[in-house]
């Protein structure tokens, strides 16, 4: 573990940060703010993958079935025993719960980390892109399961009219936890181990890595915070939806991974920021001209020349040095997408 | 439950595991010769739908000069694909391919909801090939059989390819192993280029069915053909064209009795069941019905 790293830069970002978001709140309309909120929950979604993607190189494109079903459980646990009554045929024991924003959110992270697990516990014996089809196949499970069980989900119309309770100081809780997490996780032997395991897992193997519960660990953390995600997705639009966590929605997610370089928690953050306000900046304009796709279509582009250019993605595994202090100690200077590979 | 609806269910999915068995073939081509999961082969079926559409009802084109006409711009864009996007990353890790091939499929469909605009069209087939034919109490139509035995023809010739050609036996090689194919003088490029022009050139081919099976087609149509086809794909084994065949059948058929036999509230899940199908497959047969060689998978 890297113990030289400056405390005082974490505690100044976190700080101004904080300065940002109450400048931000006081003095941008509602329209700038739930862009920039959006832009935070991208954010927080690509550092998340990242842990999984990135760090222990388990290719998931499941991460929006996570989503979801974070998503729909805190809606389903804030929304006032009234209207679940209205609505929705529960049984008994959850239609009277209505819990504040903190411990539902709380709870969606933890039921997608749950499912993570028993989905990691099958599935995580495949690698490479079997396991990448294999989450794929667990995303449509998930989207068509929700859309099917009407009694809890409403199926395809979704729930609706869910209380506005996600604001900035929401997101920056997120994304800051999630980043901290990460950060965390990566300094330390934990981390290693995972980036070892991305590597080489035969020579993780030989140090003594046990390499099915790093895995599992890896997938379950990654989605803990795509739950959370979810949660503050779903009650910022007010309303939640089977269609939003689509496969597009992986895609995306993949690509900012991708694009910020596949490990690095700053690079992940940066592409999120960007790409997420290009496509918000993106939609009215494309409204304007009546030229749908055109934003898909760039983004696609981006990724297909930076997965021939610069294979790496823009930061490679590390992190900016006046991060970590002097000369790194992190091994992330080949990343997976650099290497040679099978074929 | 008579013996009559079994047969028509049976019937019903002999025509979706056609389709169904001309797409994965490309796949398990594509895939036994480069190991890339080509996600744009699915859009190839679009454009392929889409072509048949323009030369069907702008030229007015009878059918068989459609069909090779799709053949051909399947191929054509298969090829184009592969050029622009599949080689300059080969040697990358499986992956990196896997999510190119994501983002050529994205790029194809918001092409062609740019260019063609995202409302469905109607795709209206000659009355002669929509006539109605009864066998018994099974019925179906014309067109129905014309893709069945035209799905049977093209395997046959693609089998033919396969084995009895010089450039057959260069894909076999390359499948088998690229670098010594390489050094064995085999012009990889143009084998890589080859199985790409005949894989897609099939599903373009699939296109022109799909459309004359459903009637409707939009820039979107690819997505659940192209993703039940990989299944297929992988049920029947990964990189065995007879693997691919036996897969889309199996898959088409399936998918048909799941829906047909089961009671009603049950074939909203027919996806998930196709998903849930496919990740046991991959756990518990890795190779799939006919795939040989072990993969690293785990």
């Amino acid at each position: 573990m890297n113990l030289r790293r400056p405390r005082w830069i974490w505690l100044a970002l976190a700080l101004g940060g904080v300065a940002a978001v109450g400048l931000a709140q006081a003095a941008w309309d509602d329209y700038l703010l739930s862009i920039v909120n959006f832009v935070g929950i991208y954010a927080i979604l690509a550092v998340s993958l990242n842990l999984t993607n990135g760090f222990a190189g388990l290719f998931s494109l499941g991460h929006p079935g996570f989503m979801a079903i974070g998503g729909y459980v805190t809606a389903i646990l804030t929304l006032p025993a009234s209207r679940k009554a209205m609505f929705l045929a529960l049984p008994g024991w959850l239609a009277g719960i209505e819990l504040p924003f903190l411990p539902a959110l709380l709870a969606g992270g933890a039921a997608a980390t749950l499912t993570a697990f028993l989905l990691g516990l099958s599935v995580l014996r495949l690698s490479g892109h079997y396991l990448a089809v294999a989450t794929m196949g667990f995303l449509i499970i998930v989207q068509v399961l929700i859309e099917n069980w009407e009694s809890v989900t409403r199926g395809p119309l979704g729930l609706n009219g869910l209380a506005a309770l996600t604001d900035l100081w929401w997101v920056y809780g997120g994304l800051l936890a999630a980043v901290y997490v990460s950060w965390k996780v990566k300094f330390s032997s934990f981390g290693r181990s995972m980036l070892a395991m991305r590597e080489d897992s035969l020579a993780a193997q030989c140090l003594g890595v046990n390499l099915f519960r790093t895995r599992v660990a890896a997938l379950a953390i990654g989605a803990f915070f795509a739950g959370v995600a979810g949660g503050l997705w779903a009650h910022l639009v007010t309303a939640i939806t089977p269609g939003t966590f689509s496969l597009i929605m992986a895609f995306n997610i993949v690509v900012m991974v991708v694009v910020g370089g596949t490990g690095s928690i700053t690079g992940a953050v940066v592409a999120a920021v960007v790409f997420s306000a290009a496509t918000e900046i993106f939609r009215p304009l494309e409204e304007s001209f009546e030229a749908y796709g055109i934003a898909e279509i760039l983004m696609a582009l981006v990724l297909l020349v930076i997965l021939i250019y610069r294979p790496s993605g823009l930061f490679g595994s590390r992190e900016p040095a006046f991060l970590t202090a002097g000369p790194t100690h992190e091994p992330g200077n080949h990343p997976a997408t650099a290497k040679g590979g099978q074929r | 439950m008579t013996a009559d609806y079994i047969a028509q269910q049976i019937v019903n999915g002999l025509i979706l595991g056609s389709m169904y068995a001309l797409v994965a073939i490309g796949f398990s081509m594509i895939y036994g010769i480069v190991r890339l999961i080509n996600f744009a082969h699915g859009d190839i079926v679009m454009i392929g739908a889409f072509v048949t559409l323009g030369l069907l009802q702008s030229l007015g084109a009878p059918l068989p000069v459609v069909a090779v006409g799709v053949l051909l711009s399947g191929a054509g864009m298969g090829i184009a694909v592969e050029r622009a996007a599949f080689r300059p990353m080969r040697g990358a890790p499986q992956v990196t391919g896997f999510i190119a091939s994501l983002a050529v499929s994205i790029m194809l469909q918001n092409l062609g909801i740019l260019t063609l605009t995202a409302q469905p069209r109607n795709f209206a087939f000659p009355d002669y090939l929509q006539a109605l034919i009864h066998v018994g109490a099974v019925g179906f139509r014309v067109i129905d059989v014309v893709i069945m035995l035209s799905a049977v023809l093209l395997m046959g010739l693609l089998l033919l390819l396969v084995h009895r050609t010089r450039l057959g036996m260069a894909m076999r090689a390359t499948a088998e192993n690229l670098d010594v194919a390489r050094l064995m003088g085999i012009p990889i490029n143009r084998t890589i280029r080859a199985a790409f022009a005949v894989g897609s050139g099939l599903a373009a081919i699939a296109g022109l069915m799909w459309g004359g099976k459903f009637g409707q087609i939009d820039p979107l149509l690819g997505y659940v053909p192209g993703l039940k086809s990989f299944v297929a794909a992988v049920i029947g084994g990964g990189g065995s064209i007879p693997g691919a065949i036996l897969g889309g059948y199996v898959l088409g058929l399936a998918e048909v009795l799941f829906v047909g036999l089961l009671p009603p509230i049950y074939s909203a899940f027919r996806d998930a069941f196709v998903f849930a199908a496919l990740i046991l497959i991959l756990l518990a047969l890795p190779n799939g019905i006919l795939g040989k060689a072990a993969e690293d998978r785990a």
